[in-house]
C-alpha cells in the first residue's frame, strides 16, 4: 500500500493507483476529458493536471501513479490557472455552437467551460477559420469542428472494437481525427456500432438523427406510424430523465410513445421471440444436416442480430459468412411483418405504414437502409431511432417520463416473453435460444435453476457453456448424449478471438452469440451517455429482473408467436419465413 | 584578440588504434566498472537534456527484462544543429563502439540507430560500418546486432519516447512518463536511448579514463561538446569546444562584430541578448541555476540587421507545424502564440495581449506532455523578455 496526501488529506491506495483514482477515493473530483474508464490512459488533454510538491511541472493525474509520501494539490491556484488556460485553449479550437448542438446539455467540454467560466474570450477563435466537412453517413455524424482531439474515439475503435476505422492523422495545427485517407464513414471499414459516439465527450461524433422525419410522419393523417422498442431501451430510457441506471420504465415508455402520437406502440421483443423460433430451428437443421445427412454445413452457427457485428464480419471475415445465421435481426423481422402480417390483420394499406424502431444502436440505422431489407415490398423499417433520440422527442413533446402511468403495448406484435427481453444483454440471445432449442429436442425445460443460464451472463469478454442433450425425442435421437459447446462474445475485439479460431479450424463451438457492443445492446452505441461498466451492470441486472418478472419466459410459449405461425407464417423456416424473415450477406473488402 | 574558447579533441581525436580496439578492451571490464567510470567522468547526455549517462545505463542494467535494447538517437532535427551528421560521417566507429559498450553493460542483444529521414544518403556508408562492427562483435564474443531505422521526418520524434513509438511503427507521439525508457522502452523492454555524441563520449571515457575526460570543461562542466555554429557568423561550422564557456567567449570567437543576440539550444532553447552574454554559461545547470543554458549543440547568432519579431515568428511557425498535436497546451498553444503575436503586430490586439500570451507560454511549460511543448516557452519568454518593443511595434 502507498500513503500520500491529497489536498492535505491522507489517503492509502494500492500500488499502481493513479493520482486521479486516489483523489476519487476521498471525494476529490478532478476534471477530465481524454480519460474514460473503458479505455487505456492517454494523458493528452492535460485538463486533469495537478501540482505535486517538489516538482516544477504539473502532472496529468490520470497518467501519474501515486507514490509514497507524495503531496498533491488538485485545485491550487497554480492548477486552477493552468486548467483555466487549457480550457480556454480547447474552447478556442472547438466550434462553440452549443445552442445548435445535439449534445447541448450533455457535453463534457461544456461542463468544464461552466466550471472554468471566463467572462471574455481569452484566445483567438481557431475553429471557424478552417474548412470543416461534416460527414453524415446513414448512421453517424462527424463534425471535426467540435473535435477536441482527445482520441477517445480512436482508442475505443482500436481497443474495444479492434476495427481502427478512426485514427489521428497529420501533426501540429493540422492534427485531426479521421478515417483512412479522409474518406467518409460509408467508404471505410466502419461498422456503424456507435461506440465512438458513446465515448465522445463533445458533439463531434453523434448519430445521424431522424426524429424530424418521424414527427412529420406522425403528424401526417394519411400515415399509420407503428413503433417498436428494443429490449434494452426500457432499462436505459430513464437515465436522460434523471432516473438511476437500471430503472425499468417499460410501461412509462409505452405511455410516452402513445402520447407522442404513434398510431401503434409495439414491441421488438415480440420479434426477438420470433427470431428465437427461426434461429433455433435453423440451428437444429444445421446440426441435422451435419450429423445425419452428412452435408457440408458451416458450424458453429453465429447469431446475426447485431448489425455492427454483421458489417464487421462482412469486412473482416467475408469467407466465413456462411457461419452467420440467415435470420434477420428482430428489427428487420418486425419491419417485414409490420407491412405484411400486421397490415393484413389491421386492414391497412402497407404503403401508408411508416415503421419506426427505437434502438439502443446506431448500426440499426444502417441496417434499416440496407438495399436487401425490402422483403415486404416496401422498405421494411423506415427509420431506426436511438434511445437518445427518443428521449429528445419525449422532451420536445413536453412529457415528463417519470410522471407517466405504466401502460401496455398494443396488440398484435406487442406481446413478448422473458426470453425476448434478455436479448438486450450479452448472452441473452444464446440463453433464449437454448431455452427453446433444448425443449424442442428433449421436450423438457433447460436444466438450469429458474431457467437462468448463468454461465452465459455477465461482462466477461468471451463466455462459454456446455449443454448436454439427454433423453432426446425420437426425431432428435441423433443428438442423444451430445455435449454442445456454445460461446458468447461481446465487443468486436472479443469477436475476433472467436473468429480467428474458426478461421484456423480450431473452434470447439457449435453455436456462438456475438454482439458488437460491450455488454450487448444495453451498452449499445445509441444508449444514453455516459456508459461505463458500472452502468452496464445496472442495465443488465434490470434486464434479468424484467425477465424474471415475466409470466412467460420462453419464446415458443408467447401466444402471439403461436398465432403468427398459425395464421400467417405456417411453420418455422417455411416459405413465408424464408421470404420475410431470412436474409443474405454481402462480402465487403477491407479498404 | 586572443581566442578565449578552448578547442577540445575528444570526439574528433585521431583514432590511431586498430579498429574497435577500445570496444574489445571495454568488453573485458565489468559493467559496474564501466558505469562507475561514466559516473565519475560527469558525462551528461549530449542531446540537450543532460541526464547523467552513467545513471541511465545503471537503471537500464538493473531493470528487469528478458530483452533489452540500445538505441542511438540520430534523429538530429533541432533547427541549427548539424553536429551528429559530422560524427556519422567522420567517426561512426566511435559511436558504434559506444553502443557496443552499452550493450555489454545493460545486457542488450539488439540495438538500432534511429536515423533522421533527411540523412537517408548516409545510410549506405553507415550500413557498411555496421557490418564491419558486427564482425568485431563476433570476434569479441559480443552478441549484439545493430540495424538502422528511419521514420517520416517529424521533429518531435527526436523526443525519445516518440522515437520509440515511431521505431515500433506507430505514430510518432511522445508517451506518458513514467514509465521511462530505461524500464519500459522499445517494445516496452528496458532501453537506453542516447544521442550520437553521447555514445562517442561514453566510448572515449573508456579510452582515456574518467579522470582524463573530466579534465576537459570549465566552470564545473565536464568534457567537450560539439557546437553547430550558424547564423551571422564569420565562420559557420561544427566545432568541438570545452563545455562551460560563456556566451561572451563564444561571440568573441564566432560573432561578426555586431552580434545582438544568440539563440542557444535551437528553437527549444533560450535567446540571450547582448547585455547578458557575460552572465550566461553554456552547460548543464544544477538545480534552479538560471545562468547555465543547456544545449544539444545549436548556436545561432543574430546581428543588428535581424528583427527579433521575425525570429520569434519563424520559431512559432516551426512549432505550430512540428507539435505532434496530441496534447492541448502544445497543439493549441503554439497556434495561439503565433496568431497572437501577429495580431499584436497588426494592431488587432492590444499590446497587453502579450501578457496573456506570456501566461500561456508559462502554462505550456508546466502542463505539456513532452519536452517540445514544455520548451516553447524557453524561446518565447526569453525573446519577449528582452525584445518586447520589437515584438509589439
Amino acid at each position: 500500500m502507498i500513503t500520500l496526501k491529497i489536498n492535505n488529506t491522507q489517503v492509502e491506495v494500492p500500488e499502481g493507483t493513479t493520482i486521479l483514482e486516489a483523489a476519487k477515493k476521498i471525494g476529490v473530483e478532478i476534471p477530465t476529458l481524454c480519460h474514460h474508464e473503458d479505455l487505456c490512459v492517454a494523458g493528452n488533454c492535460r485538463v486533469c493536471v495537478v501540482e505535486i510538491k517538489g516538482r516544477p511541472r504539473l502532472e496529468a493525474s490520470c497518467a501519474t501513479p501515486a507514490e509514497n509520501g507524495m503531496e498533491v494539490f488538485t485545485h491550487s491556484a497554480k492548477v486552477r490557472n493552468a486548467r483555466n488556460v487549457i480550457t480556454q485553449l480547447l474552447l478556442s479550437e472547438h466550434a462553440e455552437e452549443c445552442t445548435l448542438c445535439y449534445k447541448n446539455g450533455n457535453c463534457e467540454l461544456q461542463n468544464l467551460a461552466e466550471e472554468y467560466y471566463h467572462d471574455d474570450e481569452m484566445f483567438i477563435d481557431l475553429a471557424h477559420e478552417r474548412e470543416h466537412r461534416i460527414d453524415k453517413s446513414t448512421a453517424l455524424r462527424y463534425d471535426p469542428s467540435k473535435c477536441i482531439r482527445c482520441q477517445r474515439c480512436v482508442r475505443t475503435c482500436a481497443e474495444i472494437q479492434g476495427v481502427n476505422a478512426l485514427s489521428a492523422a497529420f501533426k501540429g495545427k493540422d492534427m485531426m481525427i479521421t478515417t483512412f485517407m479522409e474518406k467518409t464513414f460509408g467508404e471505410v471499414v466502419c461498422t456503424n456500432c456507435g461506440q465512438c459516439v458513446v465515448h465522445c465527450p463533445t458533439g463531434a461524433l453523434t448519430e445521424r438523427t431522424y426524429y424530424d422525419e418521424i414527427w412529420e410522419a406522425i403528424e401526417d393523417p394519411d400515415k399509420h406510424v407503428v413503433v417498436n422498442t428494443a429490449p434494452s431501451v426500457r432499462v436505459a430510457l430513464g437515465e436522460p430523465f434523471g432516473l438511476e441506471p437500471g430503472t425499468i420504465v417499460t410501461g412509462q415508455m409505452a405511455a410516452a410513445l402513445r402520447r407522442l402520437g404513434f398510431d401503434s406502440v409495439l414491441d421488438t421483443d415480440f420479434a426477438a421471440d420470433l427470431t428465437i423460433i427461426e434461429e433455433g430451428n435453423e440451428f437444429i437443421q444445421r446440426l441435422k444436416k451435419k450429423f445425419v445427412d452428412g452435408e457440408e454445413v458451416a458450424l458453429p452457427m453465429i447469431t446475426s442480430c447485431s448489425p455492427g457485428w454483421v458489417k464487421f464480419i462482412e469486412h473482416m471475415y467475408p469467407d466465413l459468412l456462411d457461419h452467420l445465421s440467415t435470420c434477420k435481426s428482430p428489427q428487420q423481422m418486425f419491419g417485414a411483418l409490420a407491412k405484411t402480417y400486421y397490415a393484413e390483420k389491421k386492414g391497412i394499406d402497407p404503403a401508408k405504414i411508416v415503421s419506426v424502431s427505437i434502438m439502443p444502436c446506431t448500426a440499426k440505422k444502417f441496417e434499416a437502409n440496407r438495399p436487401e431489407m425490402k422483403s415486404s415490398g416496401y422498405q421494411d423499417i423506415d427509420a431506426g431511432l436511438t434511445t437518445r433520440e427518443l428521449a429528445k422527442m419525449i422532451k420536445q413533446a413536453g412529457i415528463d417520463l417519470t410522471k407517466l402511468p405504466e401502460e401496455d403495448f398494443d396488440s398484435i406484435m406487442g406481446e413478448s416473453s422473458g426470453a425476448g427481453v434478455i436479448f438486450g444483454a450479452t448472452g441473452g440471445v444464446m440463453e433464449a435460444a437454448l431455452r427453446t432449442v433444448y425443449e424442442i429436442i428433449t421436450g423438457r425445460e433447460v436444466p438450469f435453476r429458474h431457467l437462468d443460464i448463468q454461465p452465459v451472463r455477465g461482462l466477461d469478454g468471451v463466455k462459454e457453456a456446455t449443454i448436454k442433450f439427454e433423453n432426446c425425442k425420437s426425431e432428435y435421437s441423433f443428438l442423444e448424449g451430445a455435449e454442445v459447446k456454445v460461446a458468447v462474445a461481446h465487443g468486436l475485439r472479443n469477436a475476433r478471438k472467436i473468429m480467428d479460431q474458426i478461421k484456423e479450424g480450431k473452434s470447439p463451438y457449435l453455436f456462438v452469440e456475438i454482439m458488437a457492443c460491450p455488454g450487448g445492446c444495453i451498452g449499445g452505441g445509441g444508449q444514453p451517455i455516459p456508459t461505463n461498466d458500472e452502468i452496464r451492470m445496472k442495465r443488465i441486472e434490470a434486464i434479468y429482473r424484467e425477465d424474471a418478472g415475466k409470466p412467460i419466459r420462453k419464446s415458443h410459449e408467447n401466444p402471439e408467436i403461436k398465432q403468427v405461425y398459425e395464421e400467417f407464417l405456417k411453420k418455422p423456416l417455411g416459405e413465408k419465413s424464408h421470404k420475410l424473415l431470412h436474409t443474405h450477406y454481402t462480402k465487403r473488402n477491407r479498404y | 584578440m586572443a581566442s578565449q574558447v578552448k578547442r577540445a579533441e575528444i570526439i574528433f581525436a585521431p583514432y590511431s588504434e586498430y579498429p574497435y580496439k577500445i570496444l574489445g578492451e571495454a568488453l573485458k571490464k565489468s559493467p559496474d566498472e564501466i558505469i562507475e567510470a561514466l559516473i565519475q567522468s560527469g558525462l551528461r547526455g549530449r542531446g540537450g537534456a543532460g541526464f547523467p549517462t552513467g545513471l541511465k545505463w545503471k537503471f537500464a542494467k538493473e531493470a528487469q527484462g528478458d530483452e533489452k535494447y540500445v538505441v542511438c538517437n540520430a534523429d538530429e532535427g533541432e533547427p541549427g544543429t548539424f553536429k551528429d551528421r559530422d560524427i556519422l560521417v567522420k567517426v561512426p566507429r566511435k559511436m558504434l563502439s559506444g553502443m557496443g559498450i552499452c550493450a555489454h553493460v545493460i545486457g542488450a542483444k539488439k540495438g538500432f540507430i534511429y536515423l533522421r529521414a533527411e540523412y537517408d544518403y548516409l545510410k549506405e556508408a553507415l550500413q557498411k560500418e555496421i557490418d564491419f562492427f558486427h564482425q568485431h562483435c563476433e570476434k569479441y564474443g559480443l552478441d549484439f546486432h545493430v540495424e538502422i531505422k528511419s521514420g517520416a521526418g517529424a521533429y518531435v520524434v527526436g523526443e525519445e519516447t516518440a522515437l520509440l513509438n515511431s521505431a515500433e511503427g506507430k505514430r510518432g507521439e511522445p508517451r506518458n512518463k513514467p514509465p521511462f525508457p530505461v524500464t519500459e522502452g522499445y517494445l516496452n523492454k528496458p532501453t537506453v536511448v542516447n544521442n550520437v555524441e553521447t555514445f562517442v563520449n561514453a566510448m572515449m571515457v573508456c579510452r582515456i579514463g574518467a579522470e582524463e575526460f573530466a579534465k576537459y570543461g570549465m566552470r564545473g562542466q565536464k568534457g567537450s561538446k560539439l557546437f553547430s555554429i550558424a547564423g551571422d557568423t564569420t565562420k559557420p561550422g561544427v566545432y568541438e569546444l570545452e563545455l562551460g564557456l560563456t556566451v561572451e567567449e563564444l561571440v568573441n570567437e564566432f560573432g561578426d562584430g555586431n552580434t545582438k543576440a544568440v539563440q542557444v539550444g535551437g528553437v527549444s532553447g533560450f535567446c540571450v541578448p547582448r547585455a547578458k552574454f557575460k552572465d550566461k554559461t553554456i552547460g548543464f545547470p544544477g538545480k534552479d541555476d538560471v545562468n547555465y543554458i543547456p544545449t544539444g549543440g545549436s548556436i545561432m547568432l543574430f546581428n543588428h540587421t535581424r528583427s527579433m519579431y521575425h525570429v520569434l515568428e519563424n520559431y512559432l511557425e516551426f512549432f505550430e507545424e512540428e507539435s505532434c498535436g496530441q496534447c492541448t497546451p502544445c497543439r493549441v498553444g503554439t497556434q495561439q502564440l503565433l496568431k497572437g503575436i501577429k495580431a499584436i503586430k497588426k494592431g488587432e490586439k492590444d499590446p497587453e495581449y502579450l501578457d496573456t500570451l506570456y501566461k500561456l507560454a508559462e502554462t505550456m511549460k508546466v502542463t505539456s506532455k513532452c519536452g517540445l511543448g514544455q520548451s516553447v516557452a524557453n524561446s518565447f519568454c526569453s525573446i519577449v523578455d528582452e525584445f518586447k518593443e520589437e515584438i509589439i511595434y
